[in-house]
């Protein structure tokens, strides 16, 4: 093990609600939905019509330009909505809960006894490829191509984020399953990162076929953007897989037991909850029976994610592909007067990373945020305030406003391929003029993935 | 404050598109977020917001400003008792002493300062409303600042309508026509001087602006200063040893005496602590340190200005002013390296001009080459060209426009840095 990387820049948003470490069996949602909109740039084609049974496991949509990539329903039922917005693009799928279980099944098999394209076809046709993403682009992995490693990230650093060594405990066979899996998938190596902070889980600490690093440092230490720059950075044509810890559960479960199991452990947390806990329930659960009566007040705005990355959601929508973090705050959306709460107050409920707020002499509370922007967006006027918060050698400021002039070779030679949105969501909570930076990453990309990939 | 808020509530649909007052929306969006941050809430992307705005982090400037305020008004107020003691040495000959008349020298300052304030901003926010309504958005936040920069970086006497036309061109060529607030190249209020420095020369140079009233008892006394008295500054003084008739505060001296005979006079003239407090002739801002330490210490305690181009704009002018030392070829490039940062709009503009991040160096490496290069180019002009007695705003304004191809530098270190990691692998 190579020696722990310290990280001097970043910044650590103390919020307050974090989730208790209880684990409880959340109630049985009656519903869920599987939302094309969670995997960035994706045009579902979808194979069953409202009304018609699933199986757990069951295939219900398939990338369009990539009919390899399959998404498959995580529980048995019926097809009760296909909801559409716009243009009659695909919003959910939704899915009614049957009472009773009924897995599609297969052979169970070690994936070391088999080759690449035999774990990658198993992984493709039942659903688990979607759970792999890639850099660059930060999107759903291309299965045709070959990453020279993979990254796996034992650690969350985001606000309230969830602690995965407490969530992994004791599902050690199964992690180490996904991990062999995973292994096949590269020529390179699987690379899992702990927190160098203190001693991780077992499952992490004891993992075999794969290296481990250690990092040190406030959010975004936790993001494999950060581990990837740091131990084995993307040039251009040069790709690298990601996955979350529990997906890679999901994914050793599969080959083990030989069936689909969507089962995921999320806190629940932010200072709108009254019962802040992690809860066992399944991707894509309908959230009402896990807040309904467990929030303290009407005006919320409940994430699916964490505060500084997540999707809002409804309060009875639906949890996201890739999440294990429910985050609830205070919508913001009410007038600050400006010697009270606004922009001359003193500003002690205010977390800043600006030393015109008192809070950082304070740096130990933790503080009820709301989703106020604080401000109205202007032109770049401060500038150095980003620096501080991105661990990358890359200039944050010029990147942005290369993508903003849409100048690709600019893009590429400050380092576009090694970064993802959530990289830049301590920028975007930083800014003074208030621009939407992870919305203009995810142009930048995506106006690589059109021209350059 | 819920009855305001109630007021401003009922308002807001009025003034937006499709209200009734729909044409009246800047105005109203900026006096409205004047008192309440709106109700806009994040999207997508961080559901949180840091605190800070450009409210804000521009009003922390703007109180940076108000010790350097408030001394340029006592010492506008002093400088023209000063001269009306030599004319009437019954009435007011105690009035030269600093300390004396506190309450007489407030009061004129008061008069001679605040109406260049109002003008400043009364032409400057105008200016800014129009590019609104023709934008269709409020104030931004930017002239905030330039507004009480421009006032301070004024001689006291300058004529009202020449900061108006100054500050119109600032606000209008300087910024508006690149797109407002965050776009411009160079900096507003060291442009609005510009400005008044090539085009009203009589004005802004020579020994008749620097003190209050100047003009006036020359007027009244036939024509000339009264005996003993003077109108020059320090670094007017400094700069005439360069040329033929060396003078201290208007005593002409030998023009063969030597550079050792020369600094003698010139230090017993200006006391270096009297000019770390601010007790000498200049522009209304610029004469006193501690007011501008003062400031200064608030904008690096917020973080609001970048220490890295204040502490290296210092070491460049000392560093350049020892150079100056060493070659030693006339009185001024032996004054002391010391005197050149605390005299003339030194620290003024390193505090409060260089820093403006828009128009400096935006790389962290670039603010240290910014900050030195200016630094060293400020005392360069003052020492090398004394056409030019005060070197500071045109090194800035010079930096201004080289600070992209600094960054440009550094984009390109960095650039080349990641590209190497590659090549090893």
């Amino acid at each position: 093990m190579s020696k722990a990387v310290r990280l001097k820049k970043g910044l650590d948003i103390k919020l307050l609600g974090e989730a208790d470490q209880v684990k409880v069996e959340a109630k049985k949602p009656t519903m869920v939905a599987l939302k094309p909109s969670d995997f960035h740039g994706l045009v579902p084609k979808v194979t069953l019509k409202e009304g018609e049974k699933v199986k757990r496991g069951e295939v219900v949509f398939y990338d369009k330009y990539n009919k390899d990539v399959k998404f498959v329903s995580p529980v048995t039922g019926t097809i009760s909505e296909i909801l559409r917005g716009e243009k009659r693009r695909i919003l959910e799928i939704r899915i009614s809960v049957a009472a009773t279980d009924d897995p599609v099944k297969v052979n169970p098999i070690d994936p070391s006894s088999i080759s690449r394209e035999e774990v990658k076809s198993m992984m493709l046709a039942n659903g688990l490829w979607p759970f792999v993403k890639q850099r660059p682009l930060d999107k759903i992995a291309d299965p045709s191509v070959n990453p020279k490693s993979i990254f796996i990230s034992a650690f969350d650093s985001a606000p309230l984020a969830p602690d995965y060594d407490f969530i992994m405990h004791g599902q050690d066979q199964f992690f180490q399953h996904g991990l062999n899996a995973l292994a096949k998938l590269t020529d390179g190596k699987v690379n899992i990162t702990l927190n160098g902070k203190d001693s991780s889980d077992d499952c992490f600490q004891n993992a075999k076929n794969v290296e481990i690093h250690k990092i040190i440092g406030k959010h975004p230490a936790g993001n494999v953007g950060t581990h990837i720059h740091h131990f084995d950075p993307i040039d251009k044509g040069q790709f690298v897989f990601t996955l979350n810890p529990q997906d890679v559960v999901i994914i050793g479960k599969f080959f083990a037991e030989g069936q689909y199991d969507a089962s995921r452990i999320v806190a629940l947390t932010g200072s709108e909850v009254e019962e802040r806990k992690y809860y066992k329930t399944i991707i894509g659960a309908r959230l009402n029976k896990i807040l309904d009566g467990n929030l303290t007040s009407e005006n919320v705005r409940v994430i699916s994610g964490n505060a500084l990355t997540g999707r809002a959601v409804e309060k009875d929508g639906f949890l996201g592909f890739y999440d294990a973090h429910i985050t609830v705050l205070p919508e913001g959306d009410d007038h600050k007067f400006f010697l009270t709460e606004g922009w001359l107050a003193p500003g002690f409920d205010k977390f800043s990373s600006h030393r015109l707020f008192p809070t950082w002499l304070i740096p130990n509370k933790r503080h009820r945020l709301d989703t106020n922007l604080n401000g109205e967006e202007r032109g770049f006027v401060v500038t150095g305030e980003m620096e501080k918060v991105l661990p990358f050698d890359i200039l944050p400021m010029q990147l942005i406003k290369a993508i903003m002039v849409n100048d690709i070779d600019a893009m590429e030679q400050l380092g576009i391929y090694e970064i993802a949105p959530e990289d830049f969501a301590l920028c975007e909570y930083v800014c003074t003029s208030k621009i939407a930076i992870q919305e203009k990453i995810r142009e930048g990309l995506d106006v690589i993935g059109e021209e350059c990939m | 404050m819920k009855a305001l808020k109630k007021v401003i509530q009922n308002l807001d649909p009025k003034f937006e598109k499709g209200g009734k007052w729909e044409k009246m929306y800047p105005l109203y969006e900026t006096l409205s977020t004047f008192l309440f941050t709106p109700k806009h809430v994040t999207k997508q992307g961080a559901h949180i917001r840091d605190g800070v705005d450009l409210k804000r982090t521009m009003f922390m400037v703007v109180l940076a400003l108000i010790p350097a305020l408030l001394f340029g008004i006592y010492n506008t107020g002093h400088w023209y008792y000063e001269l009306q003691s030599y004319l009437n040495p019954e009435q007011y000959g105690a009035y030269s002493d600093y300390l004396t008349g506190f309450v007489d020298k407030v009061i004129y300052g008061l008069f001679q300062v605040l109406p260049l304030v109002i003008v400043s901003y009364g032409v400057g926010l105008g200016v800014e409303f129009i590019f609104g309504f023709v934008r269709g958005h409020g104030l931004h936040e930017g002239f905030l600042v330039s507004g009480m920069l421009i006032p301070l970086t004024m001689p006291a006497d300058v004529p009202l309508w020449m900061v108006g036309v100054a500050t119109a061109f600032a606000v209008i060529i300087g910024k508006e026509v690149f797109g407002g607030t965050g776009m411009n190249i160079v900096n507003i209020a060291l442009t609005a001087r510009a400005f008044l420095f090539f085009a009203y020369p009589t004005a802004m140079t020579g020994d008749k602006v620097w003190k209050s009233g100047t003009s006036d008892i020359i007027a009244s006394n036939g024509g000339v200063l009264p005996d003993g008295a003077s109108g020059a500054t320090a670094l007017g003084d400094m700069a005439s040893f360069v040329g033929s008739s060396p003078m201290v505060s208007g005593e002409a001296l030998s023009a063969n005496a030597s550079s050792a005979e020369l600094l003698q006079k010139f230090e017993g003239t200006y006391d270096p602590l009297h000019a770390i407090i601010g007790m000498i002739p200049g522009s209304v801002g610029e004469t006193s340190l501690i007011a501008i330490l003062l400031g200064a210490g608030l904008l690096l305690y917020t973080g609001v200005a970048s220490w890295r181009i204040i502490l290296s704009f210092f070491a460049g002018g000392f560093a350049f002013a020892l150079l100056m030392n060493l070659i030693g070829a006339n009185a001024y490039m032996d004054m002391p390296a010391y005197y050149h940062l605390i005299i003339g709009s030194f620290a003024f503009g390193a505090v409060f001009m260089a820093t403006d991040p828009v128009t400096a160096s935006q790389t962290q490496y670039g603010k240290l080459w910014y900050g030195f290069l200016g630094g060293g180019l400020a005392i360069l002009i003052r020492v090398l060209n004394p056409a030019y007695p005060e070197g500071v705003m045109l090194a800035i304004l010079f930096m201004n426009i080289m600070a992209p191809l600094i960054d440009h530098y550094v984009v390109q270190a960095n650039i080349t840095r990641r590209k190497k990691r590659f090549k090893i692998a």
